[in-house]
């Protein structure tokens, strides 16, 4: 059963077998093991990047194409949420509009994305996704009118997942049980499903085709197999489940702005993760998401410390700067892909190998 | 380009786009203010991009970092004016003049210096490998830029023009700023530059056969590698020339400037055409022109017309416009 | 001084996971022409190129005068006078005819410093170059970009020469024309390595013969005995020479 329930694509490596058992468990337990708002947040923040790492892992990694432009569909995603429950109110029917017309929205670009890949060459390809990407930001903050421009939006979620609302008297474990954490675990529910469908994409024929076209795409044609075809599916999968993480943003945080989904940031934050996690192995998103996020959260208060101790020199101060903190990871980006270029999965298979 | 055919086609592109607007926007003397405006920042940007696209033509390197060269070359000029305060309050054009080219040239060894160092530690480990490349040189970047917070401060910092370059000269009833004249005149000083090292030295024959063919120049004995490390030098050093062109364009500098510019930089060398010179200066004049026709037309739509032109340009062309033939 | 120019002593070269040549024993004399014979995808123009160092050997040793250069990289062989000329001619069609020869003029920083007589010389052998000498090299025919690539092997002159398939795609008085480039050049004494599928090429120029099958020299030796040997051609290439 467990079989398939991965879709035979089990983890390949004990130590990685543990690790995501324990981040499973780490993650279901959270609300009750960790205190305070910021591990939730974290945590919260977590279970979203796996998802939408994932599906960049599906598009890089399975598909070999690379795209800058696959925050846009994240924030689409969230936006469609935001607009839906500010515009028409917090009831369910508003948030699954929202999420209707995000995914709709989603799949006509990846369309459009898709079949412009395949009439340039890859580089030309990064280069113009990486426009896109960045005219998709500035049309978001222009268009204040519907998108709450800079300020992005602040909405309500429907009563039954709200913070306010409290399904129980008493509380469990020293948790109170209300909407908030009922979010948090429809969540978590939610990644953990998307990630077993997306298992079962890489795994079937579909997956293996996109595999072969990675590899060779000449011969893959030669076969007989329409790459145009397979291409624009990958990246309309990959797009729509982009999309999804990002509803999930957007319900957790019930705000959403530009530099909340569409931000230059959020797009190096996957590459990092996807890179460091390994690619092409879909596990690699969890683990690696787990360990940039909870690093990343908290490599800011080391670096205060940091900074403090070294407040003697003004320069190393300045380095150590809470502040400086994307200097880090942007060390810790080339170095991973100097010397860790098959990612934390990778470097677990090939030990258990 | 050879003297028995030219393709004179994409060259008559610019003067095509100029001529289209000038009924849409009415009036002649704006339109000559527009014109010059968007030549001179097509300049700026051809200065910068043409660096690059001989590295990706020569080196087949896609150094998704040069940006970082761009903010560099723009906050040393900061320091160097800051340190000449006396040469740009002071009326006098020349004194002025040599303040500017102070910051320009220091700006140029600065940033040269540093892609030295960017091709040794960042660029050459992953010859290549094109993705490594794409995410190595964009990590570069960021710190290169986080960097720059660190010595310069996050903040933006004002850059005021030199007292004599203010302003502007009265040709009828059109404003030609005196600055964008400057910067004409750099851009094509350095165009021409380029054109006669490529056209008539042998390195630059050495140049534009390696971008062709790698392989068989060092078959016929010339040890290519070294000349890879100098055109990413001279790459990294023209970047930061337009760094500083822009800032003064721009009259302030932040850290993220660099990124914002990179954009604009790939949309015209894509135009252009990867490798090819020529191509970087159409692809340039045209994206200046856009910018600031549409920034007096429809201001919201600026980022997207110029992507909307190179989606046109990629129908029509889709190697670019001067497309390099090789590989 | 040694007969040999050039030597190969069981050379293996692996391009990836593919094994092409399975220890190559070639000896080029000084002074004659050597042909190398061969069926298709034996390893011919693998040899070429592992001479040149564009694709390394995995073992052996190939020596020039002498001196080991198996190791070395591609520029550092061209640089020991040894003059390259691949399967594909490697023209750069953006480039004009004169830069092209301009750049295999090591010697020469403009065109006005290449030795006009040898260039004369070149002209006579090869009209086409002297014709096109201000247009861009891409705008020659098939035939016309050969010759081209042989004139800028010699433009200067060289020790040794190795060129892949003169022969290839020309016409029949074409290739008249390149045979007698060829044995003028023999005539100054240019050690050369020919790979040759044009039997009648081989037959009026060669001195010497190497056959390779499967990535192996099957037979060396003087290409009169070959040529007169009609069992033996049969055998090694399954056609009469």
């Amino acid at each position: 059963m467990l079989t398939r329930l991965l879709s035979n694509d089990f983890p390949r490596s004990r130590v990685l077998v543990v690790l995501l058992v324990l981040l499973l468990a780490a993650l279901v337990g959270t609300p009750f093991i960790f205190a305070g708002v910021k591990a939730l947040n974290v945590a919260a923040k977590v279970l979203v990047f796996v998802v939408l790492v994932a599906s960049f892992d599906l598009l890089l990694g399975y598909t070999g194409i690379v795209s800058f432009a696959h925050t846009m569909f994240f924030g689409i995603g969230a936006y469609g949420i935001a607009v839906a429950s500010t515009r028409l109110g917090p009831t369910w029917t508003a948030l699954a509009l929202g999420l209707a017309c995000a995914l709709a929205l989603s799949f006509v670009l990846a369309v459009l994305v898709g079949l412009f890949s395949l009439r340039v060459r890859a580089i030309f390809f990064a280069m113009i996704t990486l426009a896109v990407a960045s005219a998709f930001l500035t049309l978001a903050s222009q268009l204040s009118d519907i998108t709450g421009g800079e300020d992005g939006l602040t909405f309500k979620v429907p009563a039954l997942l709200s913070p306010g609302f409290e399904f129980a008297e008493q509380p469990f474990l020293g948790v109170t049980l209300d909407g908030r954490l009922l979010m948090y675990y429809l969540l978590l529910a939610s990644t953990v499903l998307l990630l077993l469908v997306m298992l079962r994409i890489v795994n079937s024929p579909f997956g293996r085709v996109l595999q072969a076209i990675r590899e060779n795409e000449f011969r893959a044609e030669a076969i007989g197999y329409r790459v145009v075809l397979y291409r624009t599916t990958s990246s309309i999968l990959s797009a729509l489940f982009a999309c999804l993480a990002g509803a999930m943003l957007a319900l957790w945080l019930r705000y959403n702005g530009p530099d909340t989904s569409l931000s230059f940031e959020v797009m190096m934050d996957v590459l990092l993760i996807v890179v460091i996690g390994g690619m092409g192995t879909i596990y690699g998103a969890a683990i690696g998401a787990a360990l940039f996020l909870v690093a990343q959260s908290y490599l800011q208060d080391l670096l205060r410390l940091g900074s403090e101790a070294a407040s003697a020199w003004p320069w190393l101060a300045a380095l150590l700067s809470p502040d400086r903190w994307l200097l880090w990871l942007g060390l810790l980006f080339v170095l991973s892909v100097y010397y860790f270029p098959t990612g934390v999965v990778g470097r677990l298979r090939a030990r258990a190998s | 380009m050879n003297k028995i055919d030219f393709d004179w086609k994409p060259l008559a592109l610019v003067p095509l786009l100029s001529l289209l607007v000038l009924p849409v926007i009415g009036s002649t003397s704006t339109w000559l203010t527009l014109t010059l405006a968007g030549l001179a920042m097509g300049m700026i940007i051809f200065v910068i991009a043409s660096g690059l696209t001989l590295i990706f033509g020569l080196m087949d390197v896609l150094n998704f970092g040069h940006g970082v060269f761009i903010a560099l070359g723009a906050f040393v000029a900061t320091t160097v004016l800051g340190l000449l305060t006396d040469w740009t309050v002071s009326p006098d054009l020349w004194r002025n003049l040599l303040a500017v080219f102070a910051a320009m040239a220091v700006a140029m060894v600065v940033a040269g210096a540093v892609g030295l160092a960017f091709e040794r530690f960042i660029v050459r480990p992953v010859y290549g490998q094109h993705l490594k490349q794409i995410l190595i040189t964009m990590g570069g970047m960021i710190i290169g830029e986080e960097l720059i917070k660190v010595i310069w401060g996050p903040q933006q910092i004002a850059l005021p023009l030199p007292e004599a370059l203010r302003g502007a000269v009265l040709l009828g009833d059109a404003a030609i700023e005196k600055y964008r004249l400057l910067a004409v005149l750099v851009g094509a000083l350095v165009f021409a530059t380029l054109a006669w090292t490529l056209g008539r030295t042998k390195i630059g024959l050495l140049i534009r056969a390696g971008v062709q063919d790698r392989e068989m120049v060092e078959a016929l004995g010339y040890r290519i590698k070294r000349l890879f490390v100098a055109v990413f030098v001279v790459g990294s050093a023209l970047a930061g020339l337009g760094g500083v062109l822009w800032a003064l364009y721009q009259q302030n500098v932040t850290p993220q400037m660099g990124a914002q510019v990179n954009i604009l930089i790939f949309i015209v060398i894509i135009i252009g055409g990867l490798g090819s010179t020529g191509g970087a200066l159409i692809g340039a004049l045209l994206v200046g022109l856009m910018a600031n026709y549409t920034g007096f037309l429809l201001p919201k739509v600026a980022l997207f017309s110029n992507i909307a032109l190179m989606v046109a340009i990629l129908l029509w062309r889709p190697q670019g416009v001067y497309p390099v033939a090789n590989r | 001084m040694s007969a040999n120019l050039l030597t190969l002593a069981g050379v293996h070269t692996h391009i990836g996971a593919y094994h092409i040549l399975h220890g190559v024993d070639l000896l080029v004399p000084r002074g004659k022409l050597t042909v190398l014979l061969g069926r298709n995808g034996v390893g011919k123009t693998t040899t070429l190129r592992t001479i040149m160092g564009l694709w390394p050997a995995s073992q052996g040793c190939v020596t020039f005068d002498g001196r080991d250069i198996t190791a070395l990289a591609t520029p550092q062989i061209a640089n020991l006078n040894i003059a390259y000329v691949p399967e594909n001619m490697g023209i750069f069609a953006d480039l004009t005819v004169k830069e092209n020869l301009l750049l295999a003029a090591r010697q020469a920083r403009r065109a006005s410093q290449m030795d006009k007589t040898r260039l004369g010389w070149i002209f006579s052998l090869f009209p086409a170059v002297e014709k096109f000498w201000n247009h861009p090299a891409g705008k020659l025919s098939g035939g016309q970009k050969q010759m081209l690539a042989v004139a800028r092997a010699i433009v200067e002159p060289r020790e040794l020469l190795i060129v892949d398939e003169p022969s290839k795609g020309l016409a029949p008085a074409i290739i008249n024309n390149m045979i007698d480039a060829f044995a003028q050049l023999k005539a100054t004494g240019t050690t050369i390595l020919l790979v040759e599928q044009n039997i009648n090429f081989a037959k009026r120029l060669g001195d010497q013969v190497a056959v390779i099958d499967n990535g192996r020299v099957v037979h060396a030796g003087a290409m009169q005995a070959l040529a007169q040997d009609e069992a033996l051609q049969q055998a090694l290439l399954g056609l009469a020479l």
